[in-house]
């Protein structure tokens, strides 16, 4: 039970640190951390203890297989990930140019 | 049925040739993705056609591989009323950006990231995995994000960002329900997930994973806790931009992926309460914010969490009858609040400003922008010959036959509240005397006209849908599959 209360700790870091972090630096690295808490999540409940890699051959009996679909899901979710990360670093850098300024309490041209 | 995956690939491959060919040649990126736009349309409604004459599911297994292992796309009569509702208005719209795009630089990137929502938003629409679903969705919630950006002012990049990190936390909360899903059933293929879930019944992990569903879903439609971002993010964005966001990307991530994550889990009572609530507030909250805003787009975007509040209500009540106003007013709504994102888009191009104190006497000047805007108006405040009245009517009908007198009178004073509000816009706007900005105002050039002109036509008689012999084709097919 302890992996899975350490990766929800994980993800509430990342959460804590998206909702209350003043700097928009900080807000994306929250983002990554919260992200990758759910990655590991997703390899914790495919993961068997002692479990072998889910690779066939012909000569040998397999058991205790890792489940290989959330693995496969992961790689996929980690390119999303970098995909939006760099997107958000991409218009950070535009925002300081703009506001001179990382700091979100400092950026409000909007109303809302 | 071979032409399925057309709905995904055709937009992709055309995002891919205009971003090497479209810096070279100027007009090339117009023309093509009308024509892929307008081929999807088509595509869309000769799938309706099928759907009514031969089978009413259509199958295509990606790669060949069989349905529970591989990925299967799927259409069946939502996904088909979803898919006509996208692609005709991915079409308007993008008839709409070949004069209004003009004022920005490299419209061809635009092009690139508008057909790559479009490709996001069908492979939603018609994918049968729950994993492929989610990669859809950052699919168009990424492009959707850039395109709020696209101006790179600092309104635009701050609305953007804030757009972002509430889009983003979304992806997360539903990646992390389909992880709970998946450890408990083992499956990611939806129709086999709802077999396996019917045998081994619904507990606590099911219902925690449906919450999170809620809250992902909840932050992509805008429903009310969690709608800060929308009257940022829509009126940041370029006018038909702002059109495709209230009027089909709220609608498709939000609504539609949580009425299908909702048929594979079975609706019960507490849910459908709390979706009914849901609806109600945001009628009301976001009615009563939008009548003090003197931006139009603004006032506009707090409309969209308002009408998506109607829609939310109709499919909470879960009879038939609610469940076809619902869809009833979804298929509206994207119509006419487009028709108003591209009308304050044509306002914008001649006079250069959306605050309403600026405006006035736009009638003379504008006739048909003026009139379009007169239709939308009079469609969105639920005024009798227009397709806005009959949804509201069918959805207030549904909450009193069901005995939920409270949710009608609701929706009855959001109503009135909104009527007053386009009674507003259109005092500013468009009568009244002439203000400075509007003296050298002149009607926008044919192409914008031609797509105002279109969904004016379309608001003006899709009120016929509500006959049982027409809207048996639409709209019946994608009620029955939500309520069985």
């Amino acid at each position: 039970m302890t992996p899975y209360f350490l990766c929800l700790l994980l993800f509430l870091i990342g959460v804590y640190a998206v909702v209350r972090k003043r700097n928009i630096i900080k807000i994306i690295i929250g983002l990554i951390i919260a992200e990758y808490a759910v990655n590991l999540f997703f390899i914790l409940f495919g993961y068997k203890l002692e479990g072998r890699s889910p690779i066939y051959s012909p000569d040998q009996e397999i058991f205790n297989m890792v489940d290989p679909l959330p693995q496969a899901l992961v790689l996929t979710s980690i390119v999303i990930g970098l995909a939006t990360t760099a997107l958000a670093v991409a218009i950070a850098i535009r925002i300081y140019e703009k506001y001179g300024t990382f700091d979100i309490t400092k950026i409000n041209k909007l109303k809302g | 049925m071979t032409f399925i995956p057309l709905f995904v690939v055709l937009p992709l491959l055309g995002a891919f040739i205009i971003s090497f060919v479209g810096k070279y040649k100027k007009c090339f990126s117009d023309i093509f993705t009308n024509i892929i736009t307008l081929t999807l349309a088509f595509l869309s409604f000769y799938s309706i056609f099928l759907l009514n004459t031969k089978s009413s599911l259509y199958i295509y297994k990606v790669g060949g591989w069989a349905p529970p292992f591989g990925i299967s796309l799927v259409l069946d009569g939502l996904s088909v009323f979803m898919l006509v509702t996208v692609n005709i208005l991915a079409f308007l719209i993008t008839l709409f950006c070949i004069n209004y795009m003009e004022k920005f630089t490299s419209k061809f990137r635009f092009y690139t990231l508008f057909l790559l929502m479009l490709a996001g938003m069908n492979g939603i629409i018609i994918t049968a995995d729950i994993f492929n679903l989610f990669v859809f969705l950052e699919i168009a919630s990424v492009a959707s994000y850039a395109l709020v950006a696209y101006g790179i002012e600092s309104e635009e990049l701050e609305a953007s960002f804030k757009y972002m990190m509430m889009g983003s936390l979304a992806s997360l909360f539903i990646l992390l329900s389909i992880a709970f899903l998946y450890s408990y059933a083992s499956t990611l293929n939806m129709a086999d997930l709802a077999q396996v879930l019917k045998e081994k019944g619904v507990n606590k992990v099911v219902t925690f994973a449906f919450v999170l569903f809620l809250v992902g879903f909840g932050l992509k439609a805008a429903i009310v806790p969690f709608h800060a971002w929308l009257p940022d993010a829509h009126p940041s964005a370029p006018a038909p931009i702002s059109a495709a966001l209230s009027g089909v990307l709220i609608k498709v991530l939000g609504i539609y992926s949580l009425i299908r994550i909702s048929t594979i889990i079975g609706i019960n009572k507490l849910f459908s309460n709390t979706l009914m609530f849901l609806g109600g507030l945001s009628i009301i909250v976001g009615v009563l914010l939008a009548i003090g805003q003197m931006d139009l787009k603004r006032l506009l975007a707090y409309h969209s969490i308002s009408q998506v509040g109607y829609i939310i209500l109709g499919l909470g009540i879960g009879t038939p009858l609610g469940v076809s106003g619902g869809l009833f007013h979804l298929f509206n709504h994207s119509i006419f609040k487009s028709l108003l994102f591209l009308n304050s888009g044509a306002i914008e191009y001649t006079i250069g400003t959306r605050n309403l104190d600026q405006m006035g006497g736009l009638r003379e000047k504008m006739p048909i922008t003026s009139a379009t805007c007169l239709i939308a108006s009079m469609s969105i405040s639920g005024i009798p010959p227009f397709n806005g009245f009959f949804s509201k009517l069918l959805i207030v009908l549904a909450c009193i036959k069901s005995g939920y007198i409270g949710y009608g009178i609701v929706a009855v004073i959001g109503s009135i509240l909104t009527l007053s509000s386009f009674m507003k816009v259109q005092r500013y706007a468009f009568f009244g005397s002439l203000s400075k900005k509007s003296q050298e105002a002149k009607e926008v050039p044919s192409f914008m006209k031609l797509a105002m002109l279109i969904l004016a036509i379309i608001c003006s008689v899709g009120g016929l849908l509500i006959f049982k012999d027409i809207g048996n084709y639409f709209i019946k097919p994608a009620q029955e599959i939500i309520v069985k």
